[in-house]
């Protein structure tokens, strides 16, 4: 090969290599940058915040969404969130606080923004090429620089998973993912279809019951209805209460049951199906308006959607409705086309398989943070799992010898120490843990890397 | 110690909200300088740092501010106190702030930094005087203020004397003056100082520097070296000075030193 074919390498030694200024790539660099290493982000937006940021085109938020998850179980651990603050901010208020975070902790100088990542690929000696791009309209080349690790933050909630569904070219009404969605002016006045029983199907059916004609809500399966408060208090706090004191598995699905028949009663008296599942076998949809508005009959429970024809869709049951607006609110897939599947042992369905959902298994120097589904915020996850990164990567540095000691340790741990929650089996529960479960085993990872005293 | 992840007090019970005075002094020029925030020991509040310290540190380029722990000052009441809820203030105020702050903790102070500490990546940090091992704070204050200090055993106020807190230079007058504006204390909050649970490791390896009189009545001397020696260090010591620093005559020293390290540790 001549020098003008092979691409001039920039070696950036010891640097690190993030990709995403989102809420994990951020924190990502922080921690990386407090345990001593140079930081190289890079980010295909011109500024932080991923999905938080409604002004990137890729972001899943819609005017209405609020976190889920309350402020002390959302929150970094070592940056609050302004007490000032309701219980569940605003999108808004999130991404002010990612802005801030990144201001107080000076991570601009880092992110090289407006470039994506187009490939990263091993070097010799457990370092990483990496090819970016520019976003920009003034484009430029391709640009290679050589990393001594790689931590992968691009998020998994931006690449629509689409149903492919029968018919739909003849479809004459107007069909849109979710992740298109962003406000209800869509929805005003209009006959109004939503697919998917997750926490942005849910939303977007109680925005429809509120602005829309008409809403059916198509749910392939039944659930359970989270409130966001229960005696007073926000509910993920009142589960960690219990999760504090240990109480089993049998006794929280009992108790929730019981809460339930106390509030809600049978949701079948609503219409709604049944959940096939016990309490906590899915990922937590909290909404407390959705079995109130099917309720006042403004949200009319539907099975899932068998065919498109026409002006109708076709329902499993037989049914034919005729919406204006079909919302599917199916989910994402996680998606990381710059690597080649086998780095991240990823199966056919594209399903990776890391050590505690963050360490590649075969590539000591290359980690994934943020790819988790949990019963609480995922920020504080992202942290330690990137504290863990850091300190894995220091002593790997420093202390070779402890460093392979504490990867065949780890390597021989069963998954299930981190991943005990029985889930359905769909995709979008392949990276769902329970967040206390998760935190203790990283504790015990944090303290095998913990710098000798 | 060692981090702990998993903090079901803090997602479960999180701290009441209350309103926090702040007093801050500001250079003229802002030339990137971390901020400092100054923390009060117990009974003091924000004023004790905007006699002297504020004003000298912004006069050196550092932005500078003081909080009065909840209960005390202009800070609102809250029937939720202690170690938690004090360093809970500390650390909403440092985060509120446009850069990583460098936490000065004086006293009980000190105590609460530690514990800040470990829940904020602080630029740097500076224990003064500080009272961070219950015991030996306990004997030395009983020797030198039995009557002032037997009462709070009991869950009663403790008084701290003029003899314990300022060295004999500082104008009569102006001392008594100073101990008329201490204040109570809830009894909890006076006995964590004694029986308090060690403060995690501090997150995000900030440097500490230790400083103190070795003739302050609270804080013993052997107390000082073992506090500086945990971070590796030796206290710079200001004889003749009582145990506020920042009021007692010569406090220009302790401020000046203070921020001659600052300069050093965070050089831009
Ligand atoms: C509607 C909705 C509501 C949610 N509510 C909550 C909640 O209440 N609580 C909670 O904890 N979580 C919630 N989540 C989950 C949310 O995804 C996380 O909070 C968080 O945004 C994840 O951050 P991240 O950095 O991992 O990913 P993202 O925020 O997606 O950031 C990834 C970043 O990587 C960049 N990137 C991707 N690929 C490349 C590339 N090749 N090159 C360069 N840059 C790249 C992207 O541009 C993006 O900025 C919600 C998600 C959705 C969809
Ligand atoms: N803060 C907030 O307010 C908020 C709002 C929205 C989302 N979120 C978070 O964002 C993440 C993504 O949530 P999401 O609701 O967008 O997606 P999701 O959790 O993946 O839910 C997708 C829903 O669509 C269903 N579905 C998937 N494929 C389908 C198909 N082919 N046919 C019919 N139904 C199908 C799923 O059913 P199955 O049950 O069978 O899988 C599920 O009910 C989650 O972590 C969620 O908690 C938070």
């Amino acid at each position: 090969m001549s020098d003008d074919d092979t691409p001039h390498v920039h070696d950036r030694g010891d640097a690190v290599c993030v990709i995403g200024a989102g809420a994990s790539g951020l924190t990502a660099v922080k921690n990386l940058r407090e345990h001593g290493f140079d930081v190289d982000c890079y980010e295909r937006e011109t500024s932080v915040g991923g999905a938080w940021n409604w002004r990137h085109d890729r972001s899943p938020v819609y005017a209405s969404t609020h976190l889920i998850s309350s402020k002390p179980l959302t929150q970094f651990p070592d940056f609050p969130m302004p007490d000032g603050w309701p219980d569940y901010p605003h999108h808004a208020q999130v991404l002010s606080y990612l802005e801030r975070y990144a201001e107080h902790f000076d991570l601009r100088p880092h992110v090289w923004f407006g470039t994506e990542v187009l490939r990263v690929e091993p070097a010799d000696g457990g370092r990483w090429d990496v090819t970016t791009h520019g976003t920009g309209t003034a484009g430029g080349g391709e640009r290679t620089q050589r990393y001594a690790a790689v931590v992968v933050a691009n998020g998994h909630n931006w690449a629509p998973k689409m149903p492919a569904y029968p018919g739909v070219e003849s479809f004459r009404g107007r069909l849109i993912h979710a992740s298109a969605y962003k406000d209800p002016a869509l929805l005003r006045g209009k006959k109004v279809l939503v697919v998917g029983g997750g926490n942005t199907g849910c939303d977007i059916a109680v925005e429809a019951a509120q602005q829309a004609a008409a809403c059916w809500h198509s749910t392939r399966r039944g659930y359970w209805y989270a409130p966001k408060y229960l005696m007073g208090r926000p509910a993920d706090q009142v589960n960690d209460e219990l999760l504090r004191w240990r109480a089993p598995l049998r006794l929280r699905q009992w108790l929730y049951r019981r809460v339930q028949r106390l509030t809600i009663g049978d949701v079948a008296r609503f219409g709604l199906p049944a959940p096939d599942h016990r309490p906590y076998e899915s990922h937590p949809i909290v909404n407390s308006l959705l079995v109130h508005y099917v309720g006042h009959g403004r949200i009319v429970p539907v099975p899932d959607v068998a065919r498109f024809d026409g002006p109708h869709v076709e329902l499993s049951d037989g049914r034919r409705i005729e919406p204006d607006v079909v919302v599917a609110a199916t989910g994402y897939l996680p998606r990381f086309e710059f690597l080649a599947p086998e780095l991240l042992d990823a199966d056919d369905t594209g399903r990776p398989d890391l050590h505690l959902h963050a360490f590649a298994r075969r590539h000591p120097t290359l980690a994934v943070v943020g790819l988790l589904q949990a019963d609480a915020g995922i920020f504080p996850l992202a942290h330690w799992q990137s504290v863990a990164v850091a300190r894995w990567l220091r002593l790997r540095a420093t202390a070779p010898d402890r460093a392979a000691a504490v990867q065949d340790r780890e390597s021989h741990r069963p998954l299930r120490r981190w991943s005990r929650t029985t889930v359905v089996d769909t995709s979008r529960h392949w990276f769902e843990v329970s967040h206390t479960d998760y935190l203790r085993s990283l504790q015990t990872l944090l303290d095998e890397l913990e710098p000798a005293a | 110690m060692r981090t702990r992840v998993v903090r079901f007090a803090e997602w479960t019970r999180p701290v009441p909200p209350v309103t926090r005075e702040i007093a801050s002094a500001l250079p003229e020029d802002d030339e990137g300088r971390p901020p400092v925030l100054f923390v009060p020991g117990y009974g003091h509040a924000a004023w004790a740092f905007a006699e002297h310290w504020l004003g000298r540190a912004a006069a050196r380029g550092y932005p500078a501010h003081a909080l009065s722990l909840r209960g005390t000052g202009g800070s609102g009441a809250s029937p939720v106190t202690g170690l938690r809820a004090y360093a809970h203030d500390v650390v909403q105020v440092a985060a509120a702030l446009p850069r990583r702050a460098v936490l000065v903790g004086h006293g009980a102070g000190a105590l609460v930094v530690q514990h800040a500490l470990a829940r904020y990546p602080a630029r740097a940090a500076v224990l003064a005087a500080p009272v961070v091992d219950g015991w030996p704070a306990l004997g030395a204050a009983l020797r030198a203020n039995p009557l002032g200090t037997l009462p709070a055993l009991a869950g009663g106020r403790l008084r701290l004397s003029r003899r314990q807190l300022f060295g004999p230079d500082l104008p009569e007058e102006q001392a008594a003056a100073y101990v008329s504006r201490v204040e109570r204390m809830p009894a909890r909050a006076q006995w964590q100082l004694v029986l308090h649970r060690a403060a995690e490791p501090a997150v995000g390896h900030p440097p500490v520097l230790v400083l103190g009189s070795p003739d302050d009545r609270v804080v013993p001397r052997s107390s000082l070296d073992r506090t500086a020696s945990r971070y590796g260090g030796a206290p710079l010591l200001f004889p003749g000075m009582g145990h506020d620093l920042m009021l007692d005559a010569r406090w220009e020293e302790p401020i000046d030193a203070l921020l001659d390290w600052l300069d050093k540790e965070t050089a831009l």
